[in-house]
């Protein structure tokens, strides 16, 4: 199967190959394997911005190819994080307690470790007793498929009700952006089990790599990032072509006619909805141990919109497209935003890009949307058809 | 309170000093200021606990220049100079070289700055002892605002004294405003001080059914019980219920741990207290026999544990059975604190009465709450359901109008210091301008994209944030005030339990307002006409003579200059800062979307059972407010699955999508 | 590169876009004053002092990002930081991995003691804990409403405070607590709730973590329902003379707030630097409040450190902190303590017409507790860097719990 998608689709050995280099190139230039021409904190912003990539692919699978203008993915994304966030906080906190109540004359209980690991955690709100929620924390292999199955599970069940009732166009996506402000209202308040605005942090101390340091943790989440994406590339790639992705694309350009050809379009969009929030979960697990932290806020509406916003810079529809958006525009944010623009003086006027960044990301959308309807990519085809011609 | 009183009081201060310099020698003893020397600490470093020592001294000289002097006081107008500690007053405290005065002769003592005389400043707690000693000077003072301001001193800060001089004060009071406050004042007193049970009962009862907070205040404390335990019930104590030890009113744990503090059980052992007995009794790595590498559970613990009781080496815990067996030879009770059982059942009963009928007046507050909440949503989003029902798009940068004409009510305000005028000015300025940047924004944007919505979200989007960090480039991230005009600044009140901001009242009038225009433009009038005409069917209107292009252009118009209006609705009572709109937005969606689309009906409908369903989950779980604003999105969207078109669906361009 | 060496670094990482800007861009904008005139004093060793300045985007993840920028690409001395707790314990983990020294301007919930971090603003005893004091031997307030924006800081203080309460004999029954969101507006049925407290008969008070820009509906509420500070006084903890500014405060007048710097201090530091704070932004209706006062002294405090160190490599820098003293702005001496917090008086004001504070009330310094003596789990712990090398030293067990901080 995985051969004729390679030779099928002439993006997929390309974008490999592509990501194969980048991720060389970074190996070769970081601080533990090679030259230090990339800094640690250089190495971890490569590596979330790949996961960023992975979360557009995603959000391209669900708009892009099957119609559903979700402003909502980023919740699957944040959800991913809190379950892999939950282990990373539990093992690790348990680990220092161990060590501290090992100098006692008595040995401590179970239940002692327990209790003081969870007041350790949880503290910071008020509280000394493990959420229900935390009931699998201690186990990698269980997280990890909550990693997956949270995000996919919530998905289905808003789906199912959104997709049933035939909401469909603007309403669905107020539903999905109205989603996931829910969840983040949800998790904001202190209650609610999740460490409620100071969510889950010191998530890159990866609990038994203390030796390790972050210069080379840094490049071993940067390689598994690019896994991640590699595989999603190719896996998306293949969901989208044949005749899967040929009723999908059906139900995008016209749901009705679809539907009267007798086609279950409810299963499919389902189907394509839930493996998308999957996909961002896996994300997000792998984005916040990079990130150190995770919180509330990143799952509030505007990340989602963001998300949507960069895949149409990139341009919908091509799978290159989602990726090259999200890289693109992620990276110029960063490098804006840390001050290390240079300064524009027009002499009356002095820009600071800090400032300005905002409204110059603004108006690109806005002219993106009006002048380059099929984005970046779109771009890209235009001139390769010329080359062909 | 105190305001009004210091303002009477001010008057009597400039009464009174003028002629005190004649009265000065008159008297014998000490004079003020040796007085306050000998007390210098208490007077100037005062505490509320202390002052009355003091009070007491001033009073006892009875010194003429003593009401004048508490007032000065009070109204922290005495100052003290650091070289020698006097006392002294100052002419103008806001002059650079300050002018001293004597606080006896009124004499001028040169000047100082004001870094060499320190201003005492009584705090709020001193001020009103100050003002409970004046109260005698006060109701004997022939102005009747002074003596209205000493019934307010009493109020705040009742005291036994008190009762006599409002009795005699009730008897002689002439001024018709303070004698019906003395009445009211009257009961509180008597109910609190007086000594025989039968004018305090009729005192009880003459608050039934009043349900003003200061009839609540007299009345809750006379209810008040503590928890004693006796081996019998006692014959004479005024006894409010029995408790048994375990029920919802007394744990078991507490039951037992005033038994323990009384001596009368020997106390618990805590399992932390229990492990440092094991540490410390480590013998060859054992506790007791049991090796100290097996004790990481609690049933080894227990056994350890059990073997240094029997060697006597540690005090035996009581068992679950000790501790019942001990709960068992006593009984708990609550006792009132007020002795009169008379006084006390009366005050029950007139107290159920009062709660019933505030119960009542609680839901009609709440109620109103909803209202006012319903009628923001309200104006929020009716801007927002005119665009999306006739055009059929999603403006994401409608919460930025409204901000922008929360900031044009602003910037008017610092041009027309007048804040009605000011008002008067901003609300049509705030539609023009929102008009305008409304209109612009369709010819330049928005008209490109009618066929694409998905992407006129996005292209809206982008406007929002860019117009957002413009407007915080200009007028800075810090919030701005948008005064609401005097008129506007209190509430309405029915009484103690129901009242309403004016300015929530205002909004729900405008939101009124909004409603009955909307309605005539679109039934009325032929624009009206011409948008339903666009709204049912663009293409047969178009075919019928009406241009939907300017109809569009001026419904997106119309639509952002209602969001402008909304805004200096909106920043009357909440913050003017940049990101305001996003706070409104997803709601406003959610209104739409519930009443649905392109009905102001509709809108109203939405904007109602939102507003009402938020305040009823606020009212279920008063303490956290996240959680209404949780529970009403998914609300909403467990609402969408029964009526996915809204309350009332439109046929039409945007139902057809 | 020898270029480079013939300069101090000095990173500031504050917000100055996002929610918190409206109170993070003047610190930023203070750090940068104090930097140009130590530069203009000659410097710092005879080196220029550089100002790195990052946004922090309001963002927790990019403050964790930036702090790690600032230490191993600029590679700054020390970093100026922060303003929400959130955002602190974002930071933590870089820090005391990478090893910096950082100062955190404001009062916060306690319950920590970090290596790198230095504390500035006021813990709970020099804060939150004389305010209740206040409230209960000066105002007589037998019941009290604790309102709070819904994050760690109002949480934990809340959390002090309610055992404190407890302790000193109120019962449980008239603690009412109650958190909102950030930025929430609709106060109406809050401000009711609080209200009705009073019909017990007894003196309510009104003890406020409301951060930000909520306040202006939260007051504007009080003004609404005719609340004044003779019916409820409200003492807040995150509301100065920058947030009066947005407010009208003729009708708050006798409400409080409990700081540890007022604008109002007569004193000659404090006049001097408030000229300073005007020439420097060109504007003489600009405010000062606490935070600022807090980086004023932190930066002093680096300084006198770095010049009797000579150099200004951090374990160095951090040896020659303990026990310095430098002027507050209000009188009297902050001096830096092993527990890395400082000695503070407590002052509380009365909100006045003019949107400042009559200062009611000021204590003598008093040293800030890093662990709370008044919950249970942490009266047993102290922190003593210098002397047992331990942020978080069980007393009881005579151990050190941990060496890293907990975030």
């Amino acid at each position: 199967m995985g051969n004729s998608i390679f030779v099928r689709n002439r993006s997929v050995p390309i974008f490999i190959g592509v990501l194969a280099l980048v991720a060389l190139a970074v190996t070769f230039l970081s601080p533990a394997y090679g030259t230090g021409a990339v800094s640690v904190s250089f190495t971890k912003i490569l590596g979330m911005t790949l996961c960023l990539c992975l979360a557009a692919l995603a959000m391209d699978l669900v708009w892009g190819y099957c119609g559903i203008l979700s402003l909502g993915h980023f919740a699957f994304f944040g959800l991913g994080g809190y379950m892999i966030g939950m282990w990373l906080m539990t093992a690790r906190t348990e680990a220092v307690i161990r060590a501290n109540l090992a100098e006692s004359p008595i040995p401590p209980t179970e239940g002692e470790v327990s209790q003081a690991t969870a007041l350790q955690i949880f503290s910071v709100v008020g509280a000394e007793d493990w959420p229900w929620m935390w009931a699998v924390s201690d186990s990698l292999i269980l997280s990890l498929l909550l990693v997956m199955l949270v995000p996919g599970l919530l998905a289905l069940v808003f789906g199912w009700l959104a997709f049933r009732s035939r909401v469909t166009g603007v309403y669905l996506s107020i539903l999905t952006q109205a989603m996931t402000l829910a969840l983040s209202l949800y998790l904001f308040q202190n209650d609610t089990g999740l460490r409620g605005n100071n969510g889950l942090s010191g998530l890159q101390n990866i609990p038994g790599a203390d030796a390790i340091g972050q210069e080379r943790l840094s490049v071993w989440f940067f390689w598994a990032s690019a896994l991640a994406l590699g595989l999603g590339y190719v896996g998306a790639a293949w969901l989208v072509s044949g005749k899967f992705g040929s009723i999908v694309r059906g139900i995008r350009d016209d749901e009705l006619r679809v539907r009267f050809l007798g086609y279950p379009v409810e299963v499919y969009k389902l189907v394509v909805f839930t493996v998308s929030a999957m996909i961002c979960g896996v994300a997000g697990a792998l984005y916040y141990p990079q990130a150190g932290i995770i919180n509330p806020d990143e799952i509030a509406p505007i990340a989602s919109i963001y998300l949507a916003v960069w895949v149409a810079i990139g341009g919908r529809g091509r799978l290159y497209g989602a990726v090259i958006g999200a890289a693109a525009v992620s990276l110029l944010s960063t490098w804006f935003t840390s001050g290390r623009a240079p300064n524009v003086d027009l002499g009356f006027y002095e820009i600071n890009w800090i400032d300005w960044w905002p409204v110059l990301l603004g108006l690109g959308f806005v002219l993106v949307t009006l002048f380059a309807p099929r984005g970046l990519a779109g771009l890209f085809d235009y001139l390769v058809r010329k080359e062909d011609t | 309170m105190i305001r009004i009183a210091l303002a009477a009081l001010a008057g009597v201060f400039l009464s009174l000093t003028a002629p005190l310099p004649t009265h000065a020698q008159q008297t014998d003893g000490p004079d003020l200021q040796s007085i306050l020397q000998d007390n210098s600490e208490l007077v100037a470093n005062a505490s509320r606990r202390t002052v009355q020592e003091v009070l007491d001294i001033l009073v006892d000289s009875r010194l003429p220049e003593v009401p004048a002097f508490l007032t000065a006081w009070q109204a922290r107008a005495l100052y003290q100079r650091e070289s020698d500690g006097l006392f002294v007053y100052v002419e103008d405290p806001d002059a650079d070289a300050l002018t001293l005065i004597d606080i006896t002769s009124g004499e001028g003592l040169g000047t100082a700055t004001s870094r060499e005389v320190r201003q005492l400043r009584p705090n709020r707690g001193v001020q009103s002892v100050i003002g409970a000693t004046l109260v005698g000077f006060q109701l004997a003072s022939d102005d009747p605002a002074v003596r209205l301001g000493a019934l307010d001193a009493i109020e705040d800060d009742p005291e036994e004294r008190h009762l006599a001089a409002l009795e005699d004060l009730v008897a002689t009071e002439t001024d018709p405003d303070v004698l019906e406050r003395a009445e009211l004042l009257l009961p509180a007193l008597v109910i609190a001080f007086s000594d025989d049970d039968a004018p305090r009962v009729e005192a009880i009862r003459s608050l039934a059914g009043n349900i003003s907070l200061t009839a609540r205040r007299t009345l809750n404390p006379l209810l008040t019980t503590r928890t004693e335990f006796a081996e019998t019930l006692p014959e004479n104590a005024n006894i409010a219920r029995e408790l048994s030890p375990g029920s919802d009113l007394l744990s078991v744990a507490d039951a037992y741990d005033m038994l323990v503090a009384d001596g009368l059980a020997p106390a618990l052992i805590p399992r932390s207290d229990q492990v440092a007995t094991l540490a410390a009794n480590i013998v060859d790595g054992e506790v007791g026999g049991v090796p100290v590498a097996t004790l990481n559970t609690e049933s080894a613990r227990d056994r350890a544990y059990a073997a240094l009781v029997e060697a006597g080496i540690a005090p035996p815990a009581p068992t679950e059975a000790d501790i019942a067996q001990s709960l068992g030879r006593f009984v708990f009770f609550e006792v009132y604190n007020e002795r009169s059982a008379a006084v006390t059942s009366t005050a029950r009963e007139t107290l159920d009465g009062i709660e019933t009928r505030v119960g009542f007046y609680r839901f009609l507050d709440l109620s109103l709450d909803g209202i006012s909440l319903a009628s923001i949503y309200f104006l929020a989003a009716i801007g927002l359901a005119i665009t999306f029902g006739v055009m059929g798009v999603i403006n994401m940068a409608h919460g930025e109008f409204i901000m922008i004409g929360a900031y044009t009510g602003y910037l008017v305000q610092t041009l027309v210091p007048n804040e009605t005028a000011s008002l008067a000015i901003a609300i049509p300025l705030a539609f023009i301008v929102t008009f305008m940047a409304g209109v612009a924004m369709e010819r330049l944007v928005i008209r490109w994209l009618y066929h694409r919505p998905l992407e006129t979200l996005l292209a809206t989007f982008g406007i929002s944030i860019a117009l957002q960090q413009i407007v915080r480039l200009i007028f800075g991230a810090l919030t701005q005030p948008l005064t609401p005009p005097d008129w506007m600044a209190g509430s309405v009140a029915l009484n103690d339990v129901v009242s309403i901001s004016s300015i929530r009242v205002a909004i729900f009038i405008l939101a009124v307002l909004f409603f009955f225009a909307l309605w005539l433009i679109l039934n009325r009038t032929r624009l009206g006409l011409e948008v339903r005409a666009v709204t049912q069917n663009p293409a047969m209107a178009a075919s019928m003579g009406i241009n939907p292009d300017r109809i569009n252009m001026l419904t997106f118009g119309l639509g952002s200059g209602i969001a402008g209006i909304a805004g200096v609705a909106i920043g009357l009572f909440a913050q003017v800062v940049p990101d305001m709109g996003s706070n409104y937005i997803v709601q406003s969606f959610m209104t739409v979307v519930v009443g649905g689309v392109g009905n102001i009906f509709g809108t109203l409908v939405g904007a109602s059972i939102i507003g009402a369903f938020q305040k009823f989950v606020e009212w279920l779980n008063p303490t956290n407010t996240l959680a209404a604003q949780t529970y009403m999105i998914i609300f909403v969207i467990l609402f969408i699955q029964f009526r996915p078109r809204g309350i009332i669906a439109l046929r039409g361009r945007a139902a057809g999508d | 590169m020898t270029a480079a060496n013939a300069e101090i670094k000095v990173g500031v990482l504050h917000s100055t876009t996002g929610t918190m800007a409206i109170s993070e861009t003047t610190l930023r904008d203070v750090m940068l004053m104090l930097i140009e005139q130590q530069n203009a004093a000659g410097g710092l060793l005879g080196q220029e002092l550089v100002p790195v300045v990052v946004d922090g985007a309001s963002d927790w993840p990019t403050f964790a990002e930036r702090t790690r920028e600032l230490l191993t690409v600029d590679e700054v001395d020390v970093i100026f930081c922060c303003w929400t707790s959130t955002s602190r314990k974002a930071i933590l983990p870089v820090v005391e991995e990478l090893g910096g020294i950082v100062f955190y301007p404001v009062q916060y919930e306690g319950e920590e003691s970090s290596l790198n971090v230095f504390y500035t603003g006021a813990a709970p005893n020099q804060q939150a804990i004389p305010a209740v004091d206040y409230f209960i031997e000066e105002l007589g307030v037998e019941s009290f409403a604790l309102l709070g924006t819904d994050y760690v800081y109002p949480r934990t203080t809340n959390r002090i405070l309610e055992q404190y309460l407890l302790d000193a004999g109120i019962p449980q029954e008239n603690i009412f607590v109650n958190y909102t969101p950030f930025g929430h507006s609709d106060w109406s049925s809050i401000v009711s709730d609080v209200v009705a407290l009073g019909a017990t008969g007894e003196q309510v008070g009104v003890i406020s973590t409301i951060n930000g820009d909520a306040n202006v509906g939260f007051y504007n509420e009080l003004i609404a329902q005719g609340v004044t500070a003779d019916d409820i006084p409200v003492v807040a903890f995150s509301v100065g003379e920058e947030e009066l500014s947005g407010l009208d405060t003729e009708p708050l007048v006798g409400h409080l707030a409990a700081w540890n710097y007022f604008m109002s201090a007569d004193t000659p530091e404090n006049e001097a630097f408030i000229a300073a704070w005007h020439e420097f932004t060109g504007d003489d209706t600009r405010v000062t409040n606490d935070p600022m006062e807090a980086h004023y002294i932190g930066f002093q405090m680096w300084v006198a450190a770095v010049e009797a160190a000579g150099t200004t490599e951090p374990d160095a820098v951090r040896a020659a902190m303990y026990g310095l003293q430098v002027p507050n702005l209000t009188g009297g001496m902050a001096e830096m303590l092993p527990n890395h917090h400082l000695t503070k008086p407590v002052l509380i004001g009365e909100i006045r017409a003019d949107g400042q504070f009559d200062i009611v009330s000021q204590t003598d310094p008093v040293p800030g507790d890093a662990w709370t003596d008044f919950l249970e789990d942490s009266a047993v712990l102290v922190s003593d860097w210098p002397g047992l090398g331990c942020g978080m030293y069980n007393t009881e067990t005579e151990t050190c719990v941990q060496l890293q901080s907990n975030y």
